[in-house]
């Protein structure tokens, strides 16, 4: 076991930790943060993306122990504390941008960390920002209709 | 009984009320699912197609700390009842067995169950565990699987051939198919698969003093999967509880209880625990059930106007070893619908189920889509054949309006259709026309291969075998006037959950607000069909409304009571019951709900306390819907790839319940489409290996392969109450003919010629250089 901490969502962490402990197991299970989503385990479909001290990662490629001092915030730490979306959320809700949502939390962080990078993205932008990230529902059309929607509103 | 398409909610884009928890990452799914004392499971699973178990050993697993059991056949398979995950389609099926005994049949069954304090210590257990196999030749190739001396996948059975279903070819239609104006294709779509995102997972809880077998599951069908658990576990089914919850995805695979988590439930039968297995996405990949592999010679023959006079299919389906569900996916429907949308007297087919040493088949989405996609192909390969355009050949041949209801030549009854209208509008909208003349001038002046492909079907969907058409609602009026409806449904992305809520608001002139639908739980829901099939619309949709339309009569009977007013003259509006023309004169639809529970003496003479409802709808065997797909692209000749430049989709699901959950419907259909025609091909070589593990070689298409969908909406109601047709389904039917036939249409200009997916590169390329 490995001494472990780090800010999640805010929220200071210490605790010891397998070596071999993912960030995505260790989010999920010992955090409780159940929003992390595991869709492949090896870092294709992105459904397990938070943010490493603001950067886009794959929680499910990282051991616990490489995140130690950073902060992390996944998808529950988003939106406000009294249940409101943040306005990527909204723009997911507005433009049908989920269906079944198991890959809406990694699809919320990446665009999250995309617009922060780039307000104003083009539509091939968009497209390539998201490619790294799977949806089997949606078709992306709804993703790609809340992405454009949440920039605008910025 | 409202049949208005647009109502104060019914045909509202209301936005979804699933999505604030999804979208915060508050859904619960599966794998959410923490239980005290919970153990965790893995599969041993087998790296050979075809072979004799020699020798397992575990005892150096079982030796790991950490490890509770490890479970072989000779542990589990005694004690196991009926395996058959559904007795819904009586279809004789493979042996099924929880664990591999005594032999494997393909790579992927799962020989050893490890359970353990969590999923890394099961996993390394997992590598401790020895098999030993002698290697057998197996059966891959189905189109050789009833070749004289090829190996039986199956002993018990002693022959290749799962099911058979053929008609007889009537003297006609022989002299027909004999004739000289006869279209011959074999064409043969490849072997993919339904990739939920969320992988399959069970977590099952079994305390023998309390005798109840309790699961979390994911699942398209929670009544089934209890009914399955029960008969395997032999717990009575009164003792069963089976939950669903958020379910990240299904397409088909979740819709019956496959048997890693029947296993899984008799393991914790048997042990008294409460276990977890969740899927990885490697096991979904290679043993979660597969989907098309079909293959099919086709035959039309033509009048000299190319009117089609008749058809035969011959038609091969891959059921692999241990199919999901019935023996193969629907090759019967293959059959019965092959002449489609179009006019047609003479008939006839052959279609086959045959095992092989690979993953089973089961659903996906449109398991029957082949008849759409051999047709379709058909068509435009017998318009070049002809020297006919394929638009105007589908005008040519279509079913007009006006001659419906129209029987097919196999007996099944077309009706409330419009193929004809679909078929026109995406012409109308992606401009087919302009097109033709952009095309010859690019291929002209610039060498550029562009192509036109359309796709046009009609869906059976809903009620073709029972339970398949019955759903059954509870309509419960709570004291204050809100509404809890529970549904036997299973959803997994549909919006269930709003669309349903907005059918009963909509019935019962209450807000949308007002009501809560509660569902994928078996306990506090009436034995129900699970969501799959297009059905939830048309079947769910009208148990509603039928429930609806008891509790609005005891309402209004209660309101005219207490008004001393005439039922027949009171009306429902926003949640008043008043008298028609004198809205002043009313009552509040929440002071009757509360009279109903609380106030009961006010209840006319007689009357039951409560205000609640039960009630069942049948649906009619068939309630059609039906699409035109249209899509253009450009073939790069360099390259061989395959660019979509527009996609349009012409659709008649009849009364549109909320038309941003249609349209996502479609749009998610029509990309599972572009992917199963393009891209995603599940490899075996000829030993059986399965070669695209992963999603570095299963390759799903991403936002930067897809095309912005265009819409545009026919409405043709059904003739059940709502005027609801199922339409989940046919985004991904439509699809791969079209996308086909576009390449195909490109691939023309160069005398080119194409018969089977997917369309990679490579293929595009061999079409290329074969012809030059």
């Amino acid at each position: 076991m490995l001494p472990v901490e780090m800010t999640v969502n805010g929220e200071r962490r210490r605790g010891a930790v397998d070596a071999r402990r993912t960030l995505a197991d260790y989010l999920r299970e010992e955090c409780a943060l159940t929003g992390t989503h595991l869709g492949c385990e090896h870092g294709v479909c992105g459904a397990c993306t938070v943010l490493l001290d603001g950067e886009a990662v794959r929680a499910c490629l990282m051991f616990a122990v490489q995140a130690d001092g950073a902060a992390v915030t996944t998808i529950e730490g988003l939106g406000g504390p009294d249940g409101a979306l943040s306005p990527v959320q909204d723009a997911f809700r507005e433009e049908h941008g989920l269906q079944c949502g198991f890959c809406t939390p990694g699809f919320v962080v990446s665009v999250t960390a995309l617009l922060q990078e780039n307000p104003k993205p083009s539509e091939t932008e968009i497209r390539e920002a998201l490619s790294g990230n799977l949806c089997r529902c949606t078709g992306y059309q709804g993703i790609i209709g809340a992405v454009k929607r949440a920039a605008d509103a910025r | 009984m409202s049949t208005s398409t647009a109502g104060r909610f019914v045909g509202q884009s209301v936005k979804r009320r699933e999505d604030p928890r999804l979208v915060t990452g508050h859904g619960r799914y599966v794998d959410d699912v923490v239980l005290p004392g919970m153990l965790h499971c893995t599969f041993v699973r087998s790296d050979v197609a075809r072979g004799r178990i020699v020798r397992v050993d575990t005892e150096a697993a079982v030796a790991l700390d950490g490890v509770t059991a490890v479970l072989t056949a000779a542990d589990l398979n005694p004690h196991a009842g009926e395996m058959q995950p559904t007795l819904l389609l009586a279809t004789p099926g493979a042996p099924l067995r929880p664990l591999a005994d005594g032999d494997v049949r393909f790579v992927g069954e799962p020989i050893v169950l490890i359970i353990a304090s969590s999923r890394y210590v099961a996993e390394d257990a997992a590598d401790l565990v020895e098999v030993e196999i002698d290697t057998d030749p197996a059966v891959i190739d189905v189109e050789h699987a009833l070749d004289e001396g090829v190996p039986i996948v199956h002993p018990e059975l002693g022959t290749n051939l799962g099911a058979e279903m053929e008609f007889p070819i009537a003297p006609e239609l022989e002299a027909l198919l004999a004739g000289d104006n006869v279209v011959r294709r074999t064409f043969r779509q490849h072997r993919h698969t339904p990739v939920p995102m969320e992988t399959r997972g069970v977590v099952v809880e079994y305390e023998p003093s309390v005798g109840e077998l309790h699961a979390w599951m994911s699942t398209q069908n929670p009544h089934e999967a209890k009914q399955a658990m029960a008969r395997v576990t032999g717990v009575p089914a009164h003792l069963v509880r089976v939950e669903g919850h958020d379910v990240g995805g299904g397409f088909g695979q979740k819709f019956f209880t496959p048997r890693e988590e029947l296993t899984v439930t008799l393991a914790a039968r048997r042990l008294g625990r409460t276990l977890k297995w969740i899927e990885d996405r490697r096991e979904n990949l290679i043993a979660s059930n597969h989907a098309r592999a079909d293959v099919a010679e086709c035959t039309f023959a033509l009048d000299a106007d190319g009117r089609l006079l008749g058809t035969y299919i011959d038609h091969i389906e891959d059921a692999g070893a241990f199919p999901v569900g019935a023996t193969g996916g629907a090759g019967a429907l293959v059959g019965l619908l092959f002449t489609g949308p179009y006019k047609c007297a003479l008939a006839s087919l052959r279609t086959r189920a045959v095992w092989t040493n690979t993953c089973g088949r089961g659903a996906y989405r449109g398991p029957w889509m082949f008849e759409t996609v051999a047709r379709e192909q058909m068509v435009d390969a017998a318009a070049r054949q002809i020297g006919m355009d394929p638009l105007e050949w589908r005008r040519r041949n279509v079913i007009p309006t006006a001659e419906l209801p129209y029987t097919l030549p196999t007996g099944l009854p077309l009706d409330m259709v419009s193929p004809s209208e679909t078929l026109e509008q995406a012409a109308e909208i992606i401009g087919y026309d302009a097109f033709r003349a952009e095309q010859r001038r690019v291929f002209t002046e610039e060498g550029r291969l562009l192509g036109i492909g359309l796709g046009l079907y009609v869906e059976p969907s809903t009620g073709m075998m029972d339970p398949m058409g019955t759903e059954t609602a509870v309509v419960r009026v709570n004291p204050n006037g809100q509404v809890t409806v529970a549904l036997g449904t299973g959803a997994h992305g549909q919006g269930i959950e709003t669309t349903m809520a907005q059918v009963v608001a909509e019935e019962l002139g209450i807000e949308y607000d007002d009501v809560t639908i509660v569902q994928g739980d078996s306990a506090v829901t009436a034995y129900g069909r699970g969501t799959g099939g297009s059905g939830t619309a048309v079947i769910a949709g009208n148990s509603c409304r039928n429930a609806c339309a008891v509790v609005r009569a005891k309402a209004i009977e209660i309101a005219a009571h207490v008004m001393e007013a005439a039922p027949d003259d009171l009306e429902i509006v926003d949640a008043r019951i008043a008298v028609r023309g004198t809205p002043t004169r009313s009552v509040a639809w929440s002071e009757v709900a509360r009279i109903a529970h609380l106030e009961t003496a006010r209840l006319p003479e007689g009357m039951e306390v409560g205000l609640e409802a039960t009630a069942t709808f049948k649906a009619p065997p068939f309630s059609w819907s039906n699409a035109c797909h249209a899509c253009t692209v450009e073939i790069d000749r360099a390259t061989g790839v395959v660019s979509i430049l527009r996609y349009v989709v012409s659709e008649d699901c009849g009364v549109m319940i909320n038309p941003m959950i249609v349209e996502g419907q479609v749009a998610g259909g029509v990309v599972q489409g572009i992917g199963g025609t393009l891209y995603e091909h599940f490899v075996y070589d000829d030993d059986g290996n399965p070669l695209t593990t992963t999603f570095m070689d299963y390759l799903l298409p991403t936002a930067t392969e897809v095309p912005t969908i265009e819409y545009g909406h026919v409405e043709t109601p059904s003739p059940t109450p709502g005027g609801h047709k199922g339409m989940g389904e046919g985004g991904a039917i439509g699809s791969p003919p079209a996308i086909f036939n576009a390449v195909a249409d490109a691939l023309a200009l160069v005398g080119a010629i194409i018969d089977r997916t997917p369309l990679t590169p490579d293929t595009i390329l061999d079409a290329i250089e074969t012809q030059a």
